[in-house]
């Protein structure tokens, strides 16, 4: 009975590949769920506020501050030259200030901190604040930064096979450009940070944040003390996406020196607008192509040309970049690809890590032109897709597809997913049948689109893949489990815990979830990636057999049993011939002297990556899924509504199939706000103009699909040796947002003429019913006025937006 | 005048006095009570994660559960009500250890980060105290103001939907409302309340000679309806006002009343209690206010404040326009009434004299068989118009005898399209004539650009509603995307399904 990991029996509650609810759920519906600022210390706290730069790029030219000191209830007020060590908060190359220093590199940038006994105090004292600024010229969209040749770095290319010569003999060529637009992650929960000051200077901080472990050593490194005088726990983040891996260092940053400052508790609480306007996004980008292909719709060569717009350092930008170029093919098998990668610098917020990071503006790329040359070629669009999938895993070794960065794709499942999905969906006949509704619709046009997805699972980063878990068991059975891993909502904690209950065969309720604490658990890396279970599930798991190994040895030898024949199953402990509750069998080692902590550490194998060359296995294996959604659109307004969905997707063998699906389906709605409803717009000096909930629009409830359908890919199951063989599941289904953007296109397909949309994102009911104008759509045609501006639309919104992001 | 302001908060009386008149309900609760179950996910009314319920007795003697955004209520607007938050829903036995409203949300994996969550929960609340709302046709309305990031929505809308109007209410439930009702009579009463600590007073008179007179001694002084503009210069804007003279007490100013052929709406009547009056037979100007705000901001906000306010875009002065209301001001004991297109002069300015207040908002009660009414937003529901048509006209023997073109979103006020208009005057009921009449448009109007439309968009879109409008007078209407009578989702997907 007994199995590799001494384990018979599935009778525990909360098992794994079980749909064990949220562990948090019963405190999410109640309020009694504590996150940063509802912490009883953070009532008593002192409040941050940062004064922030009113300007895009400008030298600052003098800083009086000192009506703002003097002002009432403000306790102190910070500058550069209040940080002891490195006034620095980025997470890789030390190009973020924490206060500027002289100049200003976006509208929005923190150049002071006011310390106050209350938000109101400290609000009333912020216009008192006499900063002078003299304005330097400004690099505000990747236009302007590629006219100018503003770039973090020089640009990379990845490349494979000879794309120039076999586009040039392609029987078909085609070349275009998509603007993308990014996307704020709109956490529910502001960023916040918490700092408590305690002996010989050190702090303890409660932050709403990703990534402890960096927010330990930036704030070590800021006020100049050794790592081990700080310690950061998170329990639990109000939603993340990405948008608190990096940005939770400022806050937490300036609490810790405020609190050092008055000597008493600190917090900083971003209120939404400044959180808008001072925290990076979802990289825009602007995607050049030129593709080569034959009359059946192979694909012979593309050439990628993409431009990101980073902001004004580097911040995580370099490894975001690395995913946008691994996957330019998404899905597609594409010997001759070139990928030319340029990582634009402007004034403005530090674009940073969000859900996908890269990935998904990367995948829009060739989904865009799988898009156009269907449309070139009269194919629908899911042929094409069907004819350049990277052949499926059952195929010789040999004849496995290789990507462009020279990872072989040997778990390509996506004829399984594609074939079953198209069944479940009916895509075909409602293909059909939406085409012929078109022709007798004047106003509304229909349209459906099905979309892969391939990602990679692990950090392009080879050394951030590792992590650790701390597993106490105590003497009544009762177990505390500890892991680096953070919990945002994804449920991390609650698989974590199935593997630890698993591991045992003890109940869930026996395990108590722990916040993450640096001091539990040193030098973790970002739950970041979806690796979030893929590795700290390992590391528990390897703590629990340490564990169980010890108290295998030990009830061995006490019942004169063979260490293999100790079993654990169901709550109970057997040796041999006996057996006893997991309690007496823990107080039997106890009482023995046996150790029943342990760490566990994991590390994922397989994997490197030379990011200059832009080669090699970046990713231990990778995650599938396809989406079938069908839209309405409004050709005389724009208008545009997502009718239904149906999704089909891999999450190995799933480890909890309800917070899998949660994952899924949230993905899903975030990934078409991102591409619909999600603009962010600045005006031509670099203010952010949509800085809160009443002008950027995430999806609403009324926004889902009316019909949702999604499912989990049955026969899924990770051929790499993951937890349990389940695979990551948290940034990949946001990409089968891209079916609602090529649904739209279809539907625009609708108005007639020959001409192929280039819809643009976000597909915003102006960019919908500017598009049906182009293509010769209804509506009211009039004179030279409209006429002119059609032609020279992006100039034109150039003028008046601002001009970043798409056109 | 009494200095505090008294209120039932949980089933319990709360009496609260000395602090500065614009405190928020949601400072108040999680600095002050250290209730942190209400969360601030915006401050400025627009995503719900600190969406509380106020229950408040009608004139019917008809107890009411309405959905409140805590961040921009002002604790002197509780004076009186019932104030229930996420904290105070389980049955205090513990039996059952959650509210239905709760288990729900557990049952169907409807928490993720669970930030957003007691907002939900309260919302779910309140229409399961009204026996309405929880329809699965209804939800996406009874939500549209919770945002939540992470789950997609679709378990919080089964949630919602599976939770059942019982007509049999759970004991604990019966209990709970029991003794609200007997606080909420034991706290009534008829007097001016006044919220202040020297510096920043709140006042709310009782009755209407009362707010006159306060008003005419403090011209200055702000007047607070539903605060859910007000609200955002108190969080976001970090205005201080001195004094704030609220509607929302005086006697008589909640009332919707027909006098003759016209609907006099309050001063202080909630969007959500004048909707039935103003949408009967115009079933539009219905689905232009279920999409406007939200439940909770249409719980608080007012027809005439949105008048008072002078948005250039407000999504009912257009409607409003279109079906010729008039406007009534009082003020030092005089009161006129002009039409409401000329009562916006521009952007930021209107025509009311210093010690005048809407006091009345005058609309037509005719059906209106030519009403129409087109949001155009981002987002269908809780977003501010990019452009906002409505458009009235009467037709005789196939030929247009009146046209009012209103348009929100096009100029600095919301305004008549007259030259639209006088291309239509006299014209055969055809789509032709509106194609003609769009092309008028631009000696109207030369819109703006900003983050919500293009100027070359809203002149485009603006155009092809006054087509659209043609369609759907001259017989060949456009089937709407969403809202009421769209055929799409139930039909179109269903079938294909």
């Amino acid at each position: 009975m007994k199995d590799a990991d001494f384990i018979s029996g599935q009778g525990v509650s909360g098992d794994i590949h079980t749909a064990r609810r949220h562990d948090s759920a019963h405190k999410h519906v109640a309020g009694s769920a504590v996150y940063v600022d509802d912490i009883r210390a953070a009532n008593d706290a002192a409040v941050v506020l940062i004064g922030q730069s009113p300007h895009a790029h400008a030298r600052i030219t003098a800083c009086d501050l000192g009506a703002v000191a003097a002002a009432p209830g403000v306790l102190a007020v910070l500058t550069h030259a209040d940080i002891p060590g490195q006034n620095d908060c980025s997470p890789v190359y030390g190009d973020d200030p924490v206060l500027a220093v002289d100049e200003v590199c976006y509208a929005g940038q923190a150049v002071f901190a006011i310390v106050a006994e209350t938000m109101q105090a400290a609000r009333d004292a912020l216009p008192l604040a006499k900063v002078d600024y003299e304005m330097l010229p400004a690099v505000l969209t990747i236009d302007q930064a590629m006219r100018e040749g503003s770039w973090l770095g020089p640009s990379l290319t990845m490349e494979s096979g000879d794309p120039d010569s076999v586009i040039a003999g392609a029987p078909h060529h085609l070349s275009g450009r998509i603007e993308i637009g990014g996307q704020e992650h709109f956490y529910l929960e502001g960023q916040a940070a918490l700092a408590i000051p305690g002996e010989d200077g050190d702090v303890t901080l409660h932050c709403s944040t990703q990534h402890p472990s960096e927010i330990q050593h930036k704030v070590a490194d800021c006020l100049g003390l050794p790592n081990h005088a700080v310690t950061v726990e998170t329990r639990r983040m109000g939603g993340a996406f990405g948008g608190k891996e990096s940005q939770g260092n400022l806050p937490a940053i300036l609490s810790a020196l405020a609190a050092r400052a008055i000597g008493r508790p600190a917090k900083t609480v971003y209120d939404r607008d400044d959180d808008f306007r001072l925290t990076g996004k979802r990289h825009d980008i602007r995607i050049d192509y030129d593709v080569g292909f034959d009359s059946d719709g192979r694909i012979l060569a593309v050439s990628f040309d993409q431009a990101l717009r980073c902001g004004m350092s580097w911040d995580l930008s370099e490894a975001i970049a690395a995913r946008a170029m691994c996957h330019a093919d998404n899905a597609y098998h594409l010997p001759h690809l070139r990928v030319v990668s340029h990582r634009c610098k402007t004034h403005t917020q530090s674009n940073t890590a969000f859900r996908g990071f890269g990935g998904p503006q990367g995948m829009l790329g060739i989904e865009r032109v799988i898009d156009q040359v269907a449309h070139h070629l009269g194919l629908d669009p899911l042929a094409v897709r069907r004819r350049n999938l990277y052949p499926h895993k059952s195929v010789a070794e040999d004849q496995l597809g290789m990507t462009p960065y020279g990872q072989r794709v040997e778990d390509c499942i996506l004829q399984d997913i594609i074939a079953d999905l198209e069944t479940r969906s009916d895509y075909a006949a409602r293909r059909a049948e939406i085409e012929a509704f078109n022709r007798n619709s004047r106003v509304i046009k229909r349209g459906i689109a099905l979309t892969p997805v391939k990602f990679g699972i692990s950090f392009n980063t080879t050394f951030l893949n590792q992590a650790g878990a701390l597993v106490h068991v105590y003497t009544d059975g009762s177990v505390h489990l500890n892991h680096g891993g953070t919990e945002m909502g994804q449920g991390l904690n609650t698989k974590v815990a199935q593997v630890v209950a698993h591991e045992f065969q003890i109940d869930f309720e026996d395990v108590k979830i722990t916040a993450t604490t640096t001091g539990k658990v040193p030098n973790t890396s970002a739950t970041a990636a979806s690796s979030g279970t893929d590795l700290n599930g390992m590391a528990a798991q390897a703590a629990v057999r340490t564990i169980k190994a010890r108290m295998r040895d030990f009830l061995a030898e006490q019942h004169q049993c063979d260490a293999d024949d100790v079993v654990f199953d169901t709550g109970r402990v057997i040796t041999g011939t006996q057996e006893m509750s997991f309690a007496d069998a823990v107080k039997a080692c106890y009482l023995g002297r046996i150790s029943l902590s342990a760490t566990g550490f994991y590390a994922t194998p397989k994997i490197h990556w030379d990011k200059v060359r832009s080669q090699g296995r970046p990713f231990y294996y990778f995650a599938y899924g396809a989406a079938v959604s069908e839209v309405a659109i409004d050709c005389l307004t724009g208008e545009n509504r997502i009718l239904r969905a149906d999704i089909l997707h891999d999450a190995g063998r799933s480890l909890n199939p309800a917070l899998d699906i949660g994952q899924i389906e949230g993905g899903f709605v975030q990934g078409a706000g991102w591409l619909t409803t999600e603009e962010l717009v600045w005006d031509d000096s670099g203010q952010l103009r949509t800085h809160a909930p009443s002008t950027y629009k995430i999806p609403a409830c009324g926004d889902r699909p009316p019909v949702f359908n999604v499912a989990l890919f049955e026969d899924g199951e990770n051929l790499e040796d993951t937890i349990h063989r389940s695979k990551a599941v948290g940034e990949p289904p946001l990409m089968l947002g891209i079916s609602v953007l090529m649904a739209l296109s279809h539907a625009l397909q609708g108005v007639g003429g020959h001409a192929y949309p280039m819809l643009d994102a976000p597909a915003t009911p102006e960019r919908i019913c500017l598009a049906a104008r182009r293509l010769g759509g209804p509506g009211v045609r009039v004179g030279v006025r409209v006429g002119v501006r059609d032609d020279v639309r992006d100039d034109v919104r150039e003028d008046v937006r601002g001009g970043h992001g798409p056109a | 005048m009494r200095e505090t302001i008294t209120f039932i908060l949980n089933n319990q009386i709360e009496r609260v006095s000395g602090l500065p008149g614009d405190t928020t309900l949601l400072n108040w609760l999680r600095q002050t009570r250290r209730l942190t179950g209400s969360k601030e996910g915006c401050g400025e009314g627009d995503c719900g994660a600190c969406t509380v319920v106020v229950a408040r007795r009608g004139d019917d003697g008809v107890t009411r559960w309405h959905p409140v955004n805590a961040c921009i209520q002002f604790m002197g607007m509780l004076e009186g009500v019932s104030v229930t938050t996420i904290e105070g829903i389980r049955p205090t036995d513990g039996v059952p250890e959650l509210h239905p409203c709760q288990q729900v949300m557990v049952d169907r994996h409807g928490s993720q980060c669970g930030f957003c969550t007691p907002g939900f929960v309260m919302s779910m609340f309140a229409a399961w105290c009204n026996g309405e709302g929880l329809e699965p046709d209804r939800v996406d309305t009874t939500l549209a103001g919770n945002l939540c990031r992470c789950t997609g929505y679709r378990p919080i809308a089964e949630a919602a939907s599976s939770l059942t109007h019982d007509a049999l209410l759970p004991f604990y439930e019966r209990q709970r409302r029991a003794t609200e009702a007997t606080l909420m009579s034991e706290i009534a009463h008829d007097d001016t309340v006044m919220l202040t600590d020297g510096q920043r007073s709140f006042i709310a008179p009782a009755s209407a000679d009362a707010f006159a007179s306060l008003y005419a001694r403090d011209s200055d002084c702000t007047i607070v309806s539903g605060a859910t503009d007000v609200g955002l210069w108190v969080t976001k804007q970090n205005r201080h006002l001195p004094t704030m003279l609220w509607t929302g007490r005086v006697a008589g100013f909640d009332r919707v009343t027909q006098i003759g052929a016209q609907w006099r709406i309050g001063p202080a009547v909630t969007h959500e209690a004048g909707l039935a009056a103003l949408a009967e037979g115009r079933p539009d100007l219905g689905e232009v206010m279920r999409r406007f705000g939200s439940l909770q901001v249409r719980s608080s906000g007012t027809i005439c404040g949105n008048i008072a306010n002078g948005s250039p875009i407000g999504d009912l002065p257009p409607m409003l326009i279109a079906l010729a209301s008039e406007v009534e001001l009082s003020g030092a004991g005089t009161s006129r009434r002009l039409p409401l297109e000329d009562f916006f002069i521009e952007y930021g300015r209107q025509d009311r004299e210093v010690g005048e207040y809407v006091a009345a908002l005058l609309v037509p009660s005719a059906a209106a068989p030519f009403f129409r009414a087109y949001k155009i937003s981002k987002r269908f529901d809780q977003d501010i118009s990019a452009v906002m048509g409505a458009f009235n006209i009467s037709v005789s023997d196939g030929h247009i005898t009146s046209a009012r073109l209103a348009f929100g979103g096009m100029a600095a006020t919301p305004k008549r399209a007259s030259a639209a208009e006088a291309a239509l005057m006299g014209a055969p009921l055809t789509e032709k004539s509106f194609a003609r009449a769009a092309a008028a448009l631009d000696q109207d109007f030369a819109p703006i650009s900003d983050m919500r439309a293009s100027a070359d968009y809203r002149m485009q879109v603006a155009r092809n509603l006054i087509l659209k409008y043609g369609m759907d007078c001259a017989g060949d209407p456009v089937p709407r995307l969403a809202g009421y009578d769209s055929p799409l989702v139930g039909t179109l997907a269903g079938a294909a399904e």
